[in-house]
């Protein structure tokens, strides 16, 4: 049995050299999209980009939510949820209606909008090299293990253990430990994680809950919207044919009395 | 008078011409360069335009199951002649919002995808599948308007023992993805502005949709009735704008209290784009409406109600716009308006609509009850026979 996997990336650690960048690019087969990776940002051949905020850097990637927005809403479920906690995306089966982009919460599935034949693409946590039992290619390249690949129970005792035992240097929080109901990218910062342009207020709840609060309420109001429907036309046509029966009866009464 | 109308038909037969043009050439272009050369789209605003007008397709369509309940359901005959009109209307506006679903979609060949590929949790797969199934619904309870044209009285027979259960399953279809059009706006709470965003979304997207699709008819009937002659009694007109004038108000008292509930208030008397377009919003869609036919004179006047239906019309485009892009702007950090290309397609799709919705009426009896035919209020025998009328 696969435990889940994630990613742990600790700003405080990183030096901003590019190294996950360049392979995570290599990894994915992924064309150079920019001179300085440093201005690179996410996009349908960029899965992983480190972006530099005064002396800290931050990299930016599919967070890998336990229950990811874009596994819900896709409507002929495209993605879904691998065993090592990975989001996969089938590209075979998408139709390109985009809800995933629309709906994830760190904004993150990016789209070949020159092609014709578009795919979503994103960060897979290299799904493939997991089953191989490698780790992913950005925690493989980093000197400074900024990222660290692992299970995640593991990842979150070593986050929790780093800023208890080092609370100058970090700010009390692991970000995408709750951020939308979890994931499998844990984040820590020295300062507050809006200043590294992670979306703050992510709610702790997972993002799914909002839609299935309105989705479950689909039975019920078929069930009593079909019978109340089906009332109503018994109703109302016992009611016209009634009303029409006595126009007739009192037309009769009248005959009868001239 | 005679060379009046010839030049006013061959002013809009030329601008329709243009458009349908410019359409084909713009249709040809998003199919062979993809979606990125010929759309405003981007991994930033992945929605636009189009889907935007998908809402208002499928919205103003809504009177296609308030009226066909109202009529075969709650048996309330003096709406009969409506429900053609509606129904037609109805299944132009599915099939345009169809057709630009086709274009939209990245790859429009796996569009069938979904009739295999379930995911039920998805609104979107929920829509998909309602949409599919009530635009069946549509053709079967416009099926007898066909097929007594060409006198088949068979399937006719047939299609009138079942038109009841259609008619219930039409109008759940249209609940459940009138609403859930709102549904799939829920996931986004960072997104959407907090002046739209709510989770009531669904329940404001159905009660409006109820309104719009009654105005557009309204509208239609008033248009027709200058080409043809064949319009709707005005009686019956003034009726459905009463329930409209109900629909609106209940709808913005609902939409004030969600506000005020859920601490929105400051929203309200901040200037921002947004505000300034709720406004607009309200002003034009419920309270102008609302105070012109608040009043019995301008309810029994034609060149009124058809002013209130463009009113109501209007807001609930400004709505449907507002939730799609505008709504989505400030968030997205990028001004999106859409292309040549996204609006001459949809242009291209709502001449086609137009085209269709004047040839039918001309052609098949849709408009069935001109000013002077009268029917019997609660008369069974004579509108009995549902939804094929006469």
């Amino acid at each position: 049995m696969l435990k889940p996997k994630g990613l742990l990336f600790d700003v405080t650690l990183c030096i901003g050299c590019g190294a996950c960048y360049d392979g995570c690019k290599q990894k994915n087969n992924l064309p150079k999209t920019n001179q300085n990776f440093l201005s690179d940002h996410l996009s349908a051949n960029t899965f992983t980009v480190v972006e530099q905020y005064g002396n800290n850097y931050a990299r930016k990637l599919c967070m890998h939510c336990d229950e990811p927005s874009c596994v819900s809403v896709c409507p002929v479920g495209a993605f879904s949820k691998s065993k090592t906690g990975a989001v996969l995306y089938d590209g075979n089966k998408c139709i390109g209606c985009r809800y995933c982009m629309q709906a994830c919460p760190h904004k993150v599935p990016r789209y070949e909008w020159g092609k014709t034949q578009p795919r979503v693409r994103k960060c897979n946590m290299c799904d493939d090299r997991i089953k191989d039992g490698k780790i992913t290619a950005c925690a493989e390249a980093c000197p400074t293990e900024a990222t660290l690949y692992g299970d995640m129970d593991k990842l979150i005792e070593i986050a929790k253990k780093r800023i208890k035992e080092n609370k100058r240097n970090y700010y009390p929080h692991i970000y995408g430990l709750h951020e939308a109901g979890g994931s499998h990218v844990l984040i820590l910062s020295p300062v507050p994680f809006e200043q590294l342009g992670y979306t703050p207020n992510l709610p702790k709840e997972p993002m799914p809950m909002l839609t299935m609060r309105a989705m479950e309420k689909i039975p019920p109001v078929v069930g009593v919207g079909g019978i109340f429907l089906g009332g109503m036309y018994w109703l109302t046509k016992r009611k016209n044919q009634i009303a029409k029966e006595e126009n007739e009866s009192i037309k009769d009464l009248e005959k009868h009395e001239n | 008078m005679k060379t009046d109308t010839l030049l006013k038909f061959t002013f809009w037969r030329v601008i329709a011409v243009v458009i349908i043009v410019a359409g084909i050439v713009s249709t040809y272009y998003r199919f062979t360069k993809g979606l990125g050369a010929t759309t405003n789209l981007s991994d930033a605003v992945p929605w636009g335009f189009w889907i935007g007008f998908d809402f208002l397709g499928v919205g103003l369509a809504a009177a296609g199951f308030t009226i066909a309940a109202t009529v075969h359901i709650f048996n309330i005959h003096r709406f009969e002649p409506i429900v053609r009109p509606a129904i037609l209307t109805a299944f132009i506006g599915y099939s345009l919002v169809i057709g630009l679903l086709v274009v939209d979609l990245g790859r429009p060949e796996n569009f069938w995808h979904p009739l295999v590929m379930w995911n039920i949790h998805s609104v979107m797969f929920e829509i998909t599948w309602c949409i599919i199934c009530y635009t069946t619904v549509l053709i079967l309870e416009f099926a007898p308007v066909v097929l007594e044209k060409f006198n088949l009285k068979a399937p006719v027979k047939l299609l009138k023992k079942i038109s009841i259960p259609i008619v219930i399953a039409g109008v759940l279809f249209s609940t459940l993805h009138q609403s859930s059009f709102g549904s799939l706006y829920l996931i986004v709470p960072g997104r959407l502005h907090q002046l739209w965003y709510s989770s009531l979304l669904p329940v404001h997207f159905y009660i409006s949709c109820i309104a719009a699709g009654l105005s557009m008819i309204i509208f239609e009937s008033y248009l027709n009735t200058r080409a043809f002659n064949t319009g709707l009694r005005l009686k019956i007109l003034s009726k459905l704008s009463v329930v409209v004038v109900i629909v609106l108000v209940v709808e913005f008292l609902l939409k004030i209290t969600d506000l005020l509930l859920s601490g929105k208030f400051n929203y309200l008397v901040t200037s921002s784009m947004e505000t300034s377009l709720f406004y607009l919003e309200i002003i034009v869609g419920t309270i102008m409406p609302v105070i012109i036919l608040g009043s019995k004179k301008n309810r029994e006047n034609k060149s009124w109600l058809f002013i209130a239906s463009v009113c109501v019309i209007c807001g609930f485009i400004l709505n449907r716009m507002n939730v799609s892009i505008t709504g989505m702007v400030s968030s997205s950090g990028v001004n999106y308006f859409p292309s040549f290309d996204e609006i001459s397609i949809t242009f291209m799709l709502v001449v086609f609509a137009m085209i269709a919705f004047r040839l039918v009426v001309q052609y098949f009896p849709v408009f069935t009850y001109s000013e002077e035919k009268v029917i019997e209020e609660n008369g069974i025998a004579e509108t009995k026979k549902l939804i094929t009328g006469e």
